[in-house]
This record gives structure tokens, sequence and C-alpha cells, in this order.
């Protein structure tokens, strides 16, 4: 509500360019000041005057959505000024980033803060998809967004992806080498997909052009375009999931409190801390910059970015059609299903659903730690060390047997859950998604860590 | 004649919806459009394939050059020249038909070995040891008047070794 416009007559010129900018109260006086200042700014004003005051304990969503933005932010200030320094070409790209390094004011420490952020926010998305699984939050007026979060998600790994060739050194080199080569597995398209990503059959000048485009410009304008539209469907939605039952539809709503401050100084929190701990991480443990790629010479061992080796750790124990189409585009497609399964038990906004939910979530968790790493023991050491696999064609022993083997075992610990502890279908599911989660991390992890020289499982310090 | 069109004549809503059918339809048409532009634009290599197939050729010298039982690195071809002990002659793609890392040549062990997920391929370029699902590549050779040629523009994709596959003097 703004106040009475005064007459221009006894005011300095200050003042009155600065009531033309500001037309309300900017600092705070009052509740009233508050409403009207989240009311009339442009950022402000997509957050609603009051929220409930069950979802704002931190502990409830933990900020990731607003941790992911922030980083999001970071990386496009931090990446707009690399934009300046870099020369797309396998020539000039690695010689720019070097000269960067040494010749700029604080070049190193805002490559660092863009490889920091951008290793951060995959992280943190996957946290934030967890959180919002968890919680149940993917239902009702929620369903659309989980789609669009799926996405955000896969623009976040598509900028990631891109960005890693982008220094031209022997490891992001190799390792797009590696994941477009795993591209090429697609059935009947695959050929054409991978001269499609590379912009030929080999990596290099057209491949750098394409990526550096899909990084620089198409992936960021998709990113805004969905994350508004994210957001716009979380404020459309009532805002974020409640732990609580709403009150009885009233005027004075005595569960919610004001937008300002209380939510948003929690946030602005939130957000300073991250930018801290971004650029301690960054001074600390600077990006680092190998030899230029030499496509004469693969490394040993070549690893994929960390976000894909769980389907490198997965190529060595699948045949690959089954490591890089069915099993992700199984994941992808039950993911993309989830909010529209019929749901037989109203479960929402409490972490892991209900007490039930949580106990089968730990049993999942446990299962997974336990198998996963037996799993790889015994097919590495055991199933494909032996002569004994030679007469079968490697389709069945590297294909079908071991994905009849992982189908059995999810299904079968869905029934086992559903029998022990008397879920509802919904609490199954969850138990089921842990599960995965949890192998799909190990897979990762050992890739990561655990697999020296030829890709031979080995301890992470004798690397 | 108001009257005739005010009457509602058991055509115009077939006609209203073939009017539709045809304008999304055109929508769509524009939208493939798009698309075929776009996905065009993501092959901007044709061309310059085109000229590098022309200085594919790559001569690799007089056949005295290479011992029976040699395997000769090309690195600027991107092959190996592998002269069997039979005299035969193969040229083999370097990139490991598992995921495209380069495969090295270890002499010691007289076979290839792929750092990037340990497949071992021998001399003739046929899978010892998996995950590689197929015999490394082949590029054609030729040999005229006693100088071996390779013609690198396209590597030619083999299952497995087969004795068809060796070029001979």
């Amino acid at each position: 509500m703004p106040k009475d416009q005064k007459p221009d007559q006894g005011r300095s010129l200050a003042a009155r360019i600065w009531s033309s900018v500001f037309r309300g109260p900017v600092i705070p006086g009052s509740d009233r000041d508050r409403k009207w200042i989240v009311f009339n700014t442009l950022v402000l004003h997509l957050r609603p005057i009051r929220v409930p005051a069950s979802t704002i304990r931190y502990s409830h969503t933990f900020g990731l959505g607003g941790i992911s933005l922030t980083l999001v932010a970071l990386l496009m200030g931090t990446g707009a000024l690399l934009m300046l320094a870099y020369e797309p070409s396998p020539g000039g790209a690695h010689a720019s980033i070097l000269s960067l390094e040494i010749g700029v004011l604080f070049g190193r420490l805002v490559r660092s803060v863009h490889y920091w952020s951008a290793n951060l926010v995959v992280v943190v998305v996957l946290l934030h998809l967890l959180r919002v699984f968890l919680t149940g939050a993917y239902r009702g007026p929620r369903q659309f967004n989980w789609i669009v979060g799926l996405s955000l998600l896969g623009c976040v790994l598509a900028s990631n992806f891109t960005g890693y060739l982008l220094p031209w050194d022997q490891r992001s080199y190799w390792a797009i080498t590696i994941v477009t080569g795993m591209v090429e597995y697609v059935p009947v398209a695959g050929d054409w997909l991978q001269r499609v990503i590379r912009g030929g059959a080999e990596i290099g000048t057209s491949t750098i052009i394409t990526f550096y485009t899909l990084h620089t410009t198409l992936v960021p304008v998709g990113l805004i375009v969905l994350m508004a539209l994210h957001f716009w469907r979380v404020r459309k939605a009532g805002g974020v999931v409640r732990p609580d039952p709403p009150d009885e539809p009233g005027a004075s709503r005595p569960d919610h409190v004001l937008f300002l401050p209380n939510l948003l100084v929690r946030e602005v929190a939130a957000a300073l801390t991250l930018v801290a701990v971004v650029l301690v991480l960054a001074i600390a443990f600077p990006a680092t910059l190998g030899d230029p790629a030499n496509p004469g010479m693969s490394p040993n061992p070549a690893k994929a970015p960390w976000y894909f080796m769980g389907f490198q750790e997965l190529l060595l124990h699948f045949d690959p059609v089954f490591a890089v189409v069915v099993i992700p585009l199984v994941v992808a497609v039950a993911l993309v299903m989830l909010p529209y399964l019929r749901h037989d038990a109203d479960l929402e906004g409490r972490w892991f659903l209900s007490d039930t939910g949580r106990r089968t979530a730990i049993a999942a968790a446990a299962v997974g730690l336990v198998a996963a790493p037996v799993w790889i023991v015994i097919d590495e050491y055991l199933v494909h060390s032996g002569d004994w696999l030679a007469g079968i064609p490697p389709v069945l022993s590297y294909g079908v047997v071991p994905g009849a083997i992982l189908l059995g075992g999810v299904t079968g610990f869905y029934f086992f859950v559903k029998r022990r502890y008397g879920t509802a279908d919904i609490e199954s599911i969850q138990a089921v998604f842990v599960l995965l989660v949890v192998v799909f991390a190990i897979l990762t992890l050992t890739g990561v860590w655990f697999r020296g020289t030829g890709m031979v499982l080995t301890w992470p310090w004798n690397t | 004649m108001t009257e005739k069109r005010s009457k509602p004549t058991p055509d115009a809503p077939s006609r209203r919806r073939f009017l539709i059918g045809v304008w999304v339809g055109l929508v769509g048409v524009v939208l493939a459009e798009m698309a075929w532009i776009v996905i065009s634009f993501f092959r901007p290599g044709r061309r310059r394939d085109a000229r590098r197939q022309s200085g594919a050729l790559v001569v690799a010298g007089p056949v005295d050059r290479f011992e029976p039982g040699s395997v000769t690195a090309f690195r600027e071809g991107r092959f190996y020249l592998v002269r069997l002990d039979d005299g035969g002659f193969l040229a083999l793609h370097r990139k490991c038909t598992h995921l495209g890392c380069t495969v090295p040549w270890v002499a010691e062990e007289g076979r290839f070995t792929c750092p990037c997920h340990a497949s071992v391929f021998d001399v003739r370029g046929d899978v010892l040891n998996p995950p590689a699902p197929r015999a490394l590549d082949l590029f054609p050779v030729r040999i005229e008047n006693g100088i071996v040629k390779v013609d690198t523009a396209t590597p030619v994709r083999r299952a497995a070794f087969d004795p068809s596959q060796v070029v001979r003097v």
C-alpha cells in the first residue's frame, strides 16, 4: 500500500530520484511495511506474504532448492567471466585456460569457483530429488513439477558434461571419448547419434564448438526457463509440502508466519554460508589442469566424469546395451511414471512418509550397502576371471543372466518388504528406490576410488 | 440465404474438424522442418570430413621395410600396420571397439591391451578378453608396385578375424 505521494515542492533532487525508484518503505519498520515490500519487489513478490511455520524448519527441506539456485547463480556469474578468456578450439582451449590462470587477476579463483559450484550442483540437485522423493512431495498438485524437476536434472547433467570437455586436457578428452563411446551402443541410431554429438567421427574442432555452444547458450537458457516454471509451480502448489495437517480454513491462519523476515532471513543466511564454503573450497583445492589432450595416448585408467562413473562401473558387469540403454531407460521411465502411479496411501510431508517407511528405508539401505560390494567382488574375482564363461555368448553371460538376477532381486525385495513389514505400496516403492540409490552410489564410489590401472579393483591409497 | 447459413448442416462440424486437422498437421510439418534444420546444424563437419577423405590414403612404405611378425604404429593415420608371420598385411584401427580408447601395442606380451577397461586383442585384432564386443576395425590395405598403401577414410567393422582379411604380396 503506497504512502500518499508528497508534492514535489521542498524535496531535493536526490530525494525525488530515490522515491521514483523505491516507491515505498525500504527499511521495514512494521509488519505492514514488510508485507508491502514483499508485494512490491520484483524478486520478492514471487513469494507469498505468509508461509506455514512448519515448512520453514531447516530439517524439513535442508534448503536444497535454494542452494541449487545459489549455485546456478554463481555458475552463471563466473561462467560469463570465463567466456571472456576462453577460446573454443582444440589448439587454443588449453592454452587460453593456462593464460587465464597465470595472467588474469583472480583468474584461477574464478575458474575454481565455477569448478566447485558445478560439481556441488550435481550433488545438491540429486539430494533435492531425494528429499522430494522421501517426503512424498511428488503427488497431487506437485505431479508435473516432479517432471519439471527431472528435466532440470537433465539440464544440470548436460551442462556439466558439455563443460567437462572444454579444458581440453587429457582427463577431459578421454572422459568425453568414453561417454560418447557409450552412445554407440544405442540400438539402430547409436552411430548416427554419436556423430551428431561429436559433430563428426572423432572428437575435434566440431565437438568443441558444439559443446561450447550447448554449454554457454542452449543449456543455460533451458535451465532459466525451466527454473522459472519450477518455482512458479511450487508457488501454485501452495509452497513446499507440509509436514503437518493444514488448519481449518479460516481468516486468522495462526500456523502461518510472515515470509519477511522469517523465511527470507534463513534463505539469505543459507546462501551466504554456501558462498563462503564454495570460496574456501576453491581457494583450498583449486581446479586442476592436466596435460593437453593427446588423442594418441589414453591415460590408464581412463575414467568418465564422476557422475557417470556408475554407468562405467555397470559396463564392467553388464553387456553394453544393458548398461547404457536398458537399465538407464528403465530407471528414467520409472522416475517419470512415479507421480502418476495410483498411490494407495495418503502419506506425504513427513520424512520417509511414516515410521514403517523409515524402518523399511533403513533396511533397504543396509541391504544395498551389503549386496552391492558383495556383487562387485564376486563378479570381479569369481565369475568373469574364470575360464568357465568362455563357451557362453557374452550377451547371455554379461546381459540376460545378470539382468534377470538384478530384476529378480529387486522384485523379490519389493515383496519381502511388503510381507515382512506390511507396508503400503508407496512405502515398498520407497524402499526399492532407496535400495537402488544406495547401489548406484556404491557403484559410483567404486568406479571413482576403487578402480586403478586397467580398471582392476584396488584400494584408493594404492593408486 | 441467411436462413440457409444459420441452419446447422450435417457436414459443417466435420469440415471444421478437417480444417483444424489440416492446421495442426501444418504446424507439425513446420516443427519437423525446424527440428531438421537444428539437427543438421549439429553436423557442421560434413564438408571438413569430405576434405579429409581425399588425404586419407597413407603411403606406409615398401613391403621390405616391414618384417614378418612386426607391428608398426602410424600416429597420423591412427592405425597399426601388422605384418603377420606368414608375410600378410593387416591395418588395424587403433580405436578400442568397446568405448573408443586408443589401444597401445604391448610388444613384450605380443598383444594390444586397452587401458580403459582391460580389453585385450591379439596381433590380428581378435578379442582375447572382453568387454570389447568385436575385433579391432580394419582399414583397407593395397599393395601397388611393392608399396603398402592404407586407405584411412572409413574403418571397416568385423566380428572376428578371418584369413580373407589378410592382404598378401
